[in-house]
């Protein structure tokens, strides 16, 4: 068998979405964010909506999210995500517009912009990845950063009476009117992988049958941020992120 | 010809315009912009999007999320609220996105007053945000003027790709007058903002590269790269687009310099001071940036003297300072806080400071 017969279409199992380009990444070995990239590349192309796709891109480790898809993007402010696709979605009512956010920027610094533009039931989907850290900065504490969790500014572990406890912002949204979906998962492993697909999927399919605000968390690792190793962080996410992220729907109407 | 408050005219003249969102959060003295707007109702005539957001934070983004679009957006708000965008207006400078703020200045600093000011101009024509960047500023003397400055701020934005101030004052934004409203245009569609502006994120077709709308650039070449193209705009702006009204200026001894509603009472100033025998004119700067400086160079040549008046502790002042180079006095006359002084008050200033 030569190369030819192998990559013959009749054989092909896999092939990389057209919505992702030849960019290379510069996300660190093990981190969730590339994984999330290429399954919202996946919906795009098979819900047919790679010229109708607006997404807004955080300040964050995913700034750069706009270097790898090939679709529109505006780049946000810290944490105003939400806001410009409030804008963006009224305008342009047919088209698929989405966040991709950070626990930093979307539960914290954006808090406003992310509760209220679920309040309002924007038809967007926002893609929220949760690795309880600040990674592009260099690892420092996050709203979403567990309990005795050990980050660059809480090199002794998060202490609530100093920090506050660990805030589920998903919770908290589901808890909203015009939140119809809200739902939690990971990437690390295949099956989790292909549920947080699905998840995608609906929510891009909800926002453009004008459903209201759907948002899919995404618990992930921060290998560099966490100083571990690729593999020890997944299974140091499902021993500790997991209990206080429980994974699965947390509203779906 | 109606009669009808300075803000309600911002609002009628940003429907027939031809603008596609209007963002804003109430505060005094301009929620008169909003209100009307909400009850015209203009979504169900031109389709224009009109949304109460959390905050002036949230205005001004979902202003950067539709101007990204190519779309007409503006956003209104009062000193204490246009703080609080700043860092937007850098974004949207920085992305080089077309859009139109309102200022109806009141009284600071802080939550200051509800009275009205002209004590934002620093921030306004220095950049009040982070970064080199400059906006282009017209300040409306006359409920007319708050329409027509609408309207022309929305021209100059995308003419230069730049945000446009219009900054007002509480007085005008209150003050009732008759007005004759601009003529509808419809607003764009989207094959329009194609050729208009072809960087809009409206969706990517197969037949072009991905539009993306930034102001992140890593590489500090890169970066300076986007500063000097910036800066290049606004030399060219600085060449194109100054405007200004003089009165009584052909023999003028003596020069008062003031914009906004401080020129109109400067107007009756120079009346009083004329039935006295005094020769006094007015310049009154119509763009804040970019800014007469020539016209002032060339009246330094002439006259004895000059007055910057104005609502605040005296910002302008450092601009006509700047163009007159010494050639000239130039003192300042203002008051502060929310008061608003008397053309009497300023001719006795004029008299003490300038004739002595």
């Amino acid at each position: 068998m030569n190369v030819a017969d192998i990559i013959n279409p009749a054989n092909l199992v896999y092939k990389k979405t057209k919505v992702m380009n030849e960019t290379p990444m510069h996300y660190c070995p093990g981190c969730s964010h590339g994984v999330v990239h290429k399954l919202i590349a996946e919906v795009i192309e098979e819900m047919d909506m790679q010229d109708k796709s607006i997404a807004i891109a955080p300040v964050g480790c995913a700034v750069f999210a706009y270097k790898y898809l090939d679709i529109d993007w505006q780049q946000a402010a810290h944490g105003r995500a939400p806001a410009l696709a409030t804008a963006v979605k009224r305008l342009l009512p047919d088209r698929l517009v989405f966040t991709y956010q950070g626990d930093g920027d979307l539960a914290a610094i954006g808090t406003a912009e992310t509760i209220h533009a679920c309040n309002r039931g924007e038809n967007i989907a926002i893609i929220f990845i949760n690795n309880g850290i600040y990674g592009m900065t260099g690892g420092q504490m996050a709203p979403t950063t567990l309990k005795g969790m050990k980050s660059s500014t809480s090199p002794n572990g998060r202490e609530v009476p100093l920090a506050g406890n660990p805030l589920d912002i998903t919770k908290l949204l589901a808890q909203l009117e015009g939140v119809c979906y809200a739902t939690r998962h990971a990437v690390h492993t295949v099956a989790a992988v292909k549920k947080t697909k699905r998840a995608i999927r609906q929510a891009f399919e909800n926002s453009m049958q004008n459903k209201g605000t759907s948002i899919v968390e995404v618990v992930s690792t921060c290998s560099s941020g966490w100083k571990m190793t690729p593999a020890d962080s997944n299974d140091w996410m499902v021993e500790n992120m997991f209990p206080e992220y429980p994974m699965g729907d947390l509203k779906n109407e | 010809m109606l009669l009808m408050k300075g803000n309600e005219a911002i609002a009628h003249a940003a429907i027939r315009c031809g603008c596609d969102g209007y963002f804003g959060y109430p505060i005094t003295p301009q929620s008169e912009i909003m209100e009307t707007l909400m009850e015209l109702e203009p979504w169900n005539t031109t389709g224009m999007v009109v949304l109460q957001a959390e905050s002036e934070t949230a205005s001004i983004n979902m202003v950067y999320g539709a101007a990204g679009c190519g779309k007409k957006a503006m956003t209104s708000s009062s000193s204490p609220g246009v703080s609080l965008m700043q860092e937007g207006i850098s974004y949207i400078a920085a992305a080089e996105l077309p859009c139109v703020i309102v200022n109806v200045m009141r009284g600071g600093p802080g939550l200051g007053t509800i009275q009205p000011s002209q004590a934002d101009y620093f921030q306004t024509v220095k950049g009040g945000g982070h970064g080199d960047y400059k906006m282009v500023t017209l300040a409306p003397a006359s409920v007319q003027e708050m329409a027509d400055y609408t309207v022309l701020a929305f021209e100059l934005a995308f003419k230069y790709r730049t945000p446009a101030m219009v900054l007002a004052d509480g007085i005008i934004g209150q003050m009732m007058e008759k007005i004759v409203l601009p003529p509808f245009q419809p607003r764009w569609t989207e094959e329009e903002i194609k050729t208009i502006s072809p960087w809009a994120t409206l969706g990517k077709p197969a037949n072009r590269e991905p539009n993306v709308i930034n102001s992140l650039r890593l590489e500090a070449h890169e970066m300076e790269d986007l500063n000097n193209t910036l800066q290049g705009r606004y030399r060219e702006i600085e060449q194109q687009e100054v405007r200004f009204e003089e009165i009584n200026c052909d023999d003028a001894d003596y020069l008062l310099v003031a914009f906004g509603i401080t020129a109109r009472i400067c107007q009756k100033t120079v009346e009083l001071a004329r039935a006295e025998g005094l020769k006094v004119g007015l310049l009154r700067p119509i763009t804040l940036f970019p800014f007469p400086t020539e016209q002032l160079k060339k009246h330094a040549e002439k006259v004895k003297a000059m007055l910057s008046v104005e609502m605040s502790a005296g910002q302008m002042v450092e601009d006509v300072r700047l163009a007159v180079n010494g050639k000239v006095p130039v003192e300042f006359y203002g008051r502060m806080g929310g008061i608003v002084p008397s053309p009497d008050e300023v001719l006795g200033a004029l008299k003490a400071k300038l004739i002595k």
